[in-house]
C-alpha cells in the first residue's frame, strides 16, 4: 500500500513523517543525516523509491546523497556538483535544490548550487557534471554579480523547473540574478524577467538582476508559470513573455512578499504562497505576527486568507522557499515548515491547519508525496 | 606514514581514526587516501585544490597551509576539523 512521504530537510539532518492515504496517523522516521544540514530532499516521482538528499557537513563541504529503498539504505555521490578547477576557480558551498528530470529520462536530476551553478546527473545522482552553458556562460557573472555580493547563504540557483512538456526546456530562478530559461537543455539561456519588479535595481526595466524567491511551472497546463519574488506575486502565460504581478491584488495591510509558493497540480488558476513582512527592514516573519497561507483560485484575480489552526497572534517565524509543498491526494494536502521546527499541515487545501511535528531543527526544505 | 583523522571522517575509514597512506606531498598522501577510502579526499579538499575552511591538516605538529607540503617517511599527519557554526 502506498503512503504519504514527507521529506522535511532541516539544518540538523532529514527527517520523514510518514502516513496512510487517510494522513490521520504520522509517524516519523530519522533523523538521517544528523547533525549536518539538508538543504533539500526530493523522493524521485518516476520509480517511487529514490531519494536525492543534498547534504552538507560544517566541516567537510557539501556532497550528495541518493537511497535507493526510501531511506533505508544511503549512498554518497561518488562525485558531488563541483567546478572545474580554474584560476581563482570557484568552489561549490552547498547544493541547493533538487529537480527530477522529466519523465522520459528515468535517472536524469538536476542540481542548483550556491555559488549559482547548474549540474546535472545522468545515472541517479551517483555522479554530477556541469551544465557549461549556464556555469561557462560568458554573461553569468553579470547575472549573479561579483563573488561576496549576494544574499545570505551566498548566491543560489534555485527553482529547477523542467518543462513538463519538452524536456529541452528549463527554468531556473537565481537570488539575485532572476529567472531565466533554456530551450537546449541549458547550452543557451535567456532572462525572463519582463514585468518584474526590482526595487533594488536602478533601472525599472532592467533584463536581469532581479530575486525571484520561488519559481513553478504547472505540472498539468502547459506554459503556466508562478513565482514569488523579493518584489511581488507574478503569473505568466507562455503566449506572452511579460509577467502579471498578481500580487497587486493580495491585501494591502499583507502584501506579497514571501519566499514558496505552491501550485495545486490539477488546477491551474489556484496557488498558494505565505506572506512575510517585507516592509521596514524586512523582518521576513508574518505581518504583525499573525501567520497565514493565501490561496487564490482565480489565477490571482483575488486571494483568499487561510488561518484557521495557525497562531493567531505571536507567531514569530520565516518560512523559507522549498518549506511549502503539497502532495497529490484528493483533496489536496498542504505542508510548511518554519525556522522553529515546526511541521504544519492541512488535508483540506488550507482551509484547517494542524502542527504535525514540534521542536524539529529550522527547517530548510519540505517535499511531499506518496510511494 | 600515519594519519589521524577526526571524527567526521570516521565513516569514510570504517571509525578508523588512524591509519596508513604514502606521499611525497600531502596531495599524493590525500590521493593515496581517497584511493583507500574513497570520497574521503573531497571532504577536506575542494574541488580548486583548496583546503576546506574548517578543516586544517597538520605535519608533525606545525600548519600546512596548502597540498604541496612535502612529506618524507615517518612525518605523521593529523587532519582536524576546526571549529566551526553551531
Amino acid at each position: 500500500m502506498q503512503r504519504l512521504h514527507v521529506l522535511v530537510g532541516t539544518r540538523k539532518g532529514l527527517f520523514v513523517l510518514l502516513a496512510d492515504r487517510k494522513r490521520a496517523k504520522w509517524s516519523i522516521e530519522g533523523p538521517h543525516f544528523l547533525g549536518q544540514a539538508v538543504n533539500h530532499a526530493v523522493l524521485d516521482p518516476r520509480d517511487g523509491r529514490t531519494i536525492v538528499a543534498a547534504v552538507k557537513a560544517g566541516h567537510l563541504g557539501h556532497t550528495v546523497y541518493r537511497s535507493p529503498d526510501r531511506g533505508a539504505t544511503w549512498e554518497e555521490s561518488s562525485s558531488p556538483p563541483a567546478f572545474e578547477k580554474a584560476d581563482h576557480g570557484e568552489s561549490v558551498s552547498h547544493v541547493f535544490w533538487l529537480t527530477p528530470g522529466p519523465a522520459s529520462e528515468k535517472d536524469r536530476w538536476y542540481a542548483g548550487t550556491s555559488p549559482a551553478g547548474l549540474f546535472a546527473s545522468d545515472d541517479a545522482g551517483r555522479t554530477w557534471q556541469g551544465i557549461d552553458g549556464f556555469n561557462k556562460h560568458p554573461d553569468r557573472r553579470k547575472w549573479i554579480g561579483p563573488p561576496g555580493d549576494a544574499p545570505p547563504d551566498g548566491n543560489t540557483l534555485h527553482s529547477l523547473n523542467v518543462d513538463p512538456f519538452d524536456a529541452n526546456h528549463l527554468y531556473i530562478g537565481l537570488s539575485a540574478g532572476g529567472v531565466f530559461e533554456t530551450r537546449d537543455r541549458g547550452a543557451t539561456w535567456t532572462p525572463l524577467n519582463r514585468g518584474v519588479a526590482a526595487e533594488f535595481l536602478p533601472d525599472p526595466d532592467a533584463t536581469y538582476g532581479h530575486d525571484p524567491h520561488c519559481l513553478r511551472v504547472h505540472p498539468k497546463v502547459r506554459d503556466v508559470v508562478y513565482h514569488q519574488n523579493h518584489c511581488g506575486i507574478y503569473r505568466l502565460e507562455r503566449r506572452a513573455n511579460r509577467w502579471t504581478r498578481i500580487g497587486d491584488n493580495m491585501p494591502r495591510e499583507v502584501g506579497d512578499i514571501g519566499f514558496p509558493l505552491v501550485l495545486h497540480p490539477r488546477d491551474a488558476k489556484t496557488a498558494w504562497v505565505f506572506p512575510m513582512d517585507g516592509g521596514t527592514v524586512w523582518p521576513r516573519m508574518p505581518v504583525g505576527g499573525k501567520p497565514a497561507a493565501y490561496v487564490t483560485r482565480d489565477a490571482g484575480e483575488s486571494w483568499q486568507r487561510q488561518d484557521r489552526g495557525l497562531p493567531p497572534a505571536h507567531g514569530w517565524f520565516t518560512v523559507k522557499r522549498q518549506a511549502m509543498a503539497c502532495d497529490s491526494l484528493d483533496p489536496l494536502g498542504l505542508y510548511f515548515g518554519t525556522t522553529g521546527g515546526e511541521v504544519w499541515s492541512s488535508f483540506d487545501e488550507g482551509e484547517t491547519w494542524q502542527c504535525l511535528c514540534l521542536h524539529l531543527p529550522e527547517i530548510y526544505s519540505i517535499e511531499a508525496a506518496a510511494a | 606514514m600515519k594519519v589521524v583523522l577526526p571524527s567526521p571522517l570516521a565513516s569514510y575509514t570504517a571509525n578508523r581514526r588512524e591509519v596508513q597512506a604514502d606521499g611525497a606531498t600531502l596531495a599524493l598522501l590525500l590521493a593515496d587516501l581517497d584511493s583507500r577510502y574513497p570520497g574521503l579526499r573531497f571532504r577536506v579538499v575542494d574541488e580548486q585544490d583548496a583546503i576546506r575552511p574548517h578543516i586544517r591538516i597538520f605535519v608533525n605538529r606545525s600548519l600546512a597551509p596548502t597540498l604541496d607540503t612535502p612529506l618524507a617517511t615517518g612525518d605523521e599527519v593529523l587532519v582536524v576539523a576546526a571549529l566551526s557554526g553551531g
